[in-house]
């Protein structure tokens, strides 16, 4: 187990890896996206308070579950880039914040155009939902910033990493806002102790979109990471040897 | 484990744990500010501010909403099952309002304790079923599960 995590941590062995893995991870991702929007937009049947309207769920809660998970990713490959210097874990960590960010970006739009129609109001600053969620983004907008405003590349990720530790605070300040404070936004469906309060036929495409948001982002991950890889490599030999095996034939 | 990395991680816990000792300090010092609404019960007790503008949520009291013919002025009363409160607004409520659903209603107590609302927002529960399954559901008469969890 360590020596293969290990040998994923060099830049070469993760390039080669990530390039077989891509197109299978990519064909999987569409062919879910196809089946849990379809569910969602046909399968699943109106409910019955909010007629077809809840059917921006289907974006709108996998958007928001990933904007959570990508910080998480980014914070646990930060501390990993602070205790073992680990390039890669440097590369994972900056190439999430983007991603995360449009997630919550996603997350925030969507969520606002859901609550026009039935709570009446695009936003509503009093409630601890809404509010810890924009924090995110501009959490998340810290990160790129900072980054790209320290020279030394090597100390602007470790700067970064300490940041998005730091950020890890407002979390569970996301999940337990809806449960802990009162607030306009409702309180959780399905990430509760108890049985998810949606039925089945409503829950299942929602389950397939989760899954493929985080192939989504796990793609673009990759896609992501693999262009830092050979940015950060580039004098070396081997991407010479890589890159040079595709364009002198 | 390396020493040094032995000591970087004891630094990166040590700092997580103090930012979340830290952040349940200020979150339960802040806790009563970060509250979007009054319940009608607290509103009773003297906790909502008087004079001024606050929120209150509850539910919609069955049958307590009155239209008005000659305007769009409505009155309804506000209910945690426990207190209740009576509410007046003057504009166009919000599609999911309805009897039994959970609203939130911003303005202010007036002298007689009537409640003037410049804005009302309609809650909506975290339960989703189809329509059969609702109806089914309140035909086994089952108030609770219907009206979700909280107000």
């Amino acid at each position: 187990m360590y020596k293969w995590f290990h040998q994923l941590g060099s830049p070469p062995t993760f390039y080669r890896w990530s390039g077989r893995w891509l197109p299978w991870l990519s064909l999987i991702c569409f062919v879910l996206f196809v089946i849990g929007l379809y569910g969602g937009l046909v399968y699943a049947p109106a409910d019955y308070q909010q007629s077809d309207s809840f059917r921006i769920m289907y974006v709108h809660v996998p958007a928001a579950w990933m904007s959570m998970f990508v910080y998480m990713v980014m914070a646990i490959s930060g501390a990993i880039a602070i205790i073992w210097h680990m390039k890669l874990a440097e590369i994972v960590m900056l190439s999430s914040a983007p991603i995360g960010a449009s997630f919550t970006f996603l997350a925030l739009v969507t969520g606002s155009i859901w609550g026009k129609p039935m709570w009446g109001t695009w936003w509503e600053w009093g409630d601890a939902r809404l509010v810890s969620e924009l924090i995110l983004l501009f959490l998340y907008i810290g990160v790129i910033g900072l980054y790209s405003a320290i020279d030394d590349k090597r100390k602007a990720a470790q700067s970064v990493a300490i940041l998005s530790l730091v950020g890890i605070i407002n979390i569970p300040i996301i999940h337990y806002s809806v449960i802990w404070l009162n607030t306009l936004h409702q309180g959780p469906t399905v990430t509760k102790f108890d049985n998810p309060s949606i039925d089945t036929r409503m829950l299942i495409p929602l389950l397939i979109m989760a899954v493929a948001f985080k192939l989504f982002y796990g793609i673009v991950l990759l896609l992501r990471s693999r262009n830092e890889v050979l940015w950060r490599e580039r004098r070396s030999q081997w991407v010479k040897d890589t890159l040079g095996d595709k364009t002198d034939g | 484990m390396h020493p040094a990395r032995a000591r970087r991680l004891k630094l990166v816990v040590l700092m997580v744990v103090s930012i979340f000792i830290a952040g349940g300090f200020v979150f339960f010092a802040f806790q009563e500010n970060l509250m979007l609404y009054f319940t009608p019960s607290e509103v009773a007790e003297g906790k909502a501010p008087t004079g001024q503008r606050f929120n209150i949520g509850g539910m919609v009291a069955a049958g307590s909403v009155v239209k008005s013919n000659e305007s769009v002025e409505v009155r309804f009363d506000v209910t945690d099952y426990g207190k209740t409160i009576t509410v007046t607004y003057g504009d166009i409520l919000p599609d999911l309002f309805r009897e039994g659903q959970a609203v939130i209603a911003k303005g202010k107590l007036n002298d007689q304790g009537i409640f003037i609302a410049d804005e009302v927002l309609a809650k909506h529960d975290e339960n989703y079923m189809p329509k059969e399954v609702a109806d089914s559901l309140k035909k086994k008469s089952s108030p609770q599960q219907m009206e979700g969890s909280k107000p």
